[in-house]
């Protein structure tokens, strides 16, 4: 090597300092399948998951992955549903390591045993991100839907004893938002590396349940004084990860970083998506990766440059100063709260629509905790409901 | 934790992986849902982490490859900051 191509910086680069002309799908997430064993009304599947009963082969998934790859993806994400329900998973890990790709398992253990625990160490993944539904058994089980909480606990503790870094999730919201100090203490217990104190976002179930769903600001306030606390304490130790809820804010995510920047999700029956919640939007019809290879469906499909760069914005994003810091927030949650996924996310103050969403955590705060609203029952997660939500939207006038 | 000294090891974390990505022209450390992109230098200071070489070692290796930069501080630092972020174990 000669020295001109070989000189000597200082080592550590300003994160994506060097811009490539076009952007790359760094992270790819397999949602395998949309069955699971849980029944979690905050899923992010769309509620409408029991149509698609198509679920792409074992060969599709391997060629959607080497096409990825070649594309640049790296970090490679299996999900689902319940990824574990699917028997060709060891096949799928073996194939994605070897492409070289980094392998996160996001699952809620269920489904999961020391044999197969082995067998994907044996296959090579990198990381098992185990999730929780709260730090007791008795609301775990409620919000899952099933008696899961010993099992997790168990699955949990044979993740750290095979030598994965482990990422344990846990989704914040009314019910469990005042668990917070249990479940960080739950997280030290069973030795987490990192703890995700996700925050509901609210969109497919979430969205449907939002009501009985979204914490009070006083809940809000206590969770981050005490996510602090702890990020303090356990400092080199286990990495928390804890966002303020966005509907909480003046100023929308940055969400995904970006349409078609860096994620690139693909559906289980196939359909490429620029989020996991973009199938809702209307006019949308998103590329197959059946009819498509994943290099035209990112860089020259309509749809992944539907919303890429700021052309497509209008008022008040296309003369504001912060459109290249948030890009306008999420296209999606533009579209649920106000019609059209082109308007700001109202979770900006400076959106017509920001009061409404206001009105709606107010509402919430001073009803939260009375008898009757609580009694408003949660719709959980599963195909029964899928079906009759499905059906219901269907017979309804257009 | 005690400062790195010559003859400290320096190993990759098992819960990392560093490697060579090919789209991004660099080397890369994974960990669970992030990537971290090396400068040219950083990436040949931990491509010599191999839990055998000790920093001297290290230090030596470079001093061949870039005979006529004054590297020793750097490598220093960047292992310092490589152990804060856990990407590196030292024995």
């Amino acid at each position: 090597m000669s020295k001109s191509t070989n000189s000597w910086r200082w080592p550590v680069n300003k994160a994506g300092s060097e811009q490539s002309k076009l952007p790359q799908p760094l992270w790819l997430l397999a949602e395998l399948t949309y069955a699971c064993p849980l029944q979690c009304p905050y899923c992010s599947n769309p509620l409408d998951f029991a149509k698609y009963k198509k679920e792409l082969a074992t060969d599709d998934w391997i060629r959607v992955m080497r096409e990825a790859r070649e594309m640049g993806a790296t970090q490679l994400g299996f999900s689902g549903g319940e990824p574990l329900v699917r028997t060709d998973l060891e096949e799928l890990i073996a194939e994605a390591r070897q492409l070289g790709f980094y392998t996160n398992l996001i699952t809620s253990g269920v489904g999961m045993d020391e044999k197969r625990i082995k067998a994907f160490k044996d296959a090579g993944l990198d990381h098992i991100q185990v999730s929780f539904q709260a730090s007791s058994e008795e609301l775990n089980n409620f919000i899952a839907g099933t008696d899961a909480f010993q099992h997790k606990l168990e699955m949990a503790r044979l993740v750290k004893k095979y030598g994965y870094p482990m990422v344990l999730c846990f989704v914040l919201h009314r019910r469990n938002e005042d668990q917070i100090r249990d479940i960080l203490e739950l997280a030290i217990t069973l030795e987490a590396d990192y703890v995700e104190l996700a925050t509901t976002q609210y969109y497919g179930w979430a969205y449907h349940n939002r009501e009985q769903l979204i914490p009070t600001r006083e809940q809000l306030l206590h969770a981050e004084q005490v996510a602090k606390e702890y990020q303090e304490k356990m400092k080199g130790k286990m990495r928390i990860f804890y966002v303020i809820p966005d509907y909480f804010e003046n100023r929308p995510k940055r969400c995904m970083d970006g349409w078609g920047h860096v994620f690139l999700t693909i559906t289980p029956d196939g359909t490429a998506l620029p989020c996991h919640a973009a199938r809702q939007l209307p006019g949308l019809e998103f590329p197959n990766v059946k009819n498509h290879n994943i290099e035209w469906i990112w860089n020259d499909s309509p749809d992944f440059n539907k919303f890429r760069g700021l052309d497509w914005m209008k008022e008040p994003c296309r003369s504001c100063p912060e459109k290249e810091k948030d890009l306008g927030g999420c296209r999606c949650q533009a579209y649920m709260l106000t019609g059209d996924a082109r308007n700001a996310d109202p979770v900006c103050d400076k959106s017509p629509h920001h009061h409404e969403l206001v009105a709606t955590i107010d509402r919430v705060g001073k009803l939260a905790g009375t008898p009757e609203f609580e009694a408003k029952p949660i719709l959980f997660r599963n195909p029964k409901n899928s079906k009759k939500i499905t059906s219901d939207k269907e017979t309804l006038p257009a | 934790m005690n400062p790195i000294t010559g003859d400290n090891i320096p190993a990759i974390t098992p819960t990392f992986r560093f490697q060579w990505e090919k789209a991004q022209n660099c080397f890369v450390v994974l960990y669970p849902e992030g990537m971290v992109k090396l400068s040219h230098s950083a990436g040949e200071i931990m491509k010599r982490c191999d839990g055998a070489t000790s920093v001297d070692g290290i230090i030596t290796d470079l001093h061949k490859e870039f005979p006529d930069t004054d590297l020793d501080v750097e490598v220093y630092k960047f292992l310092e900051v490589a152990r804060e972020q856990g990407w590196i174990r030292t024995k």
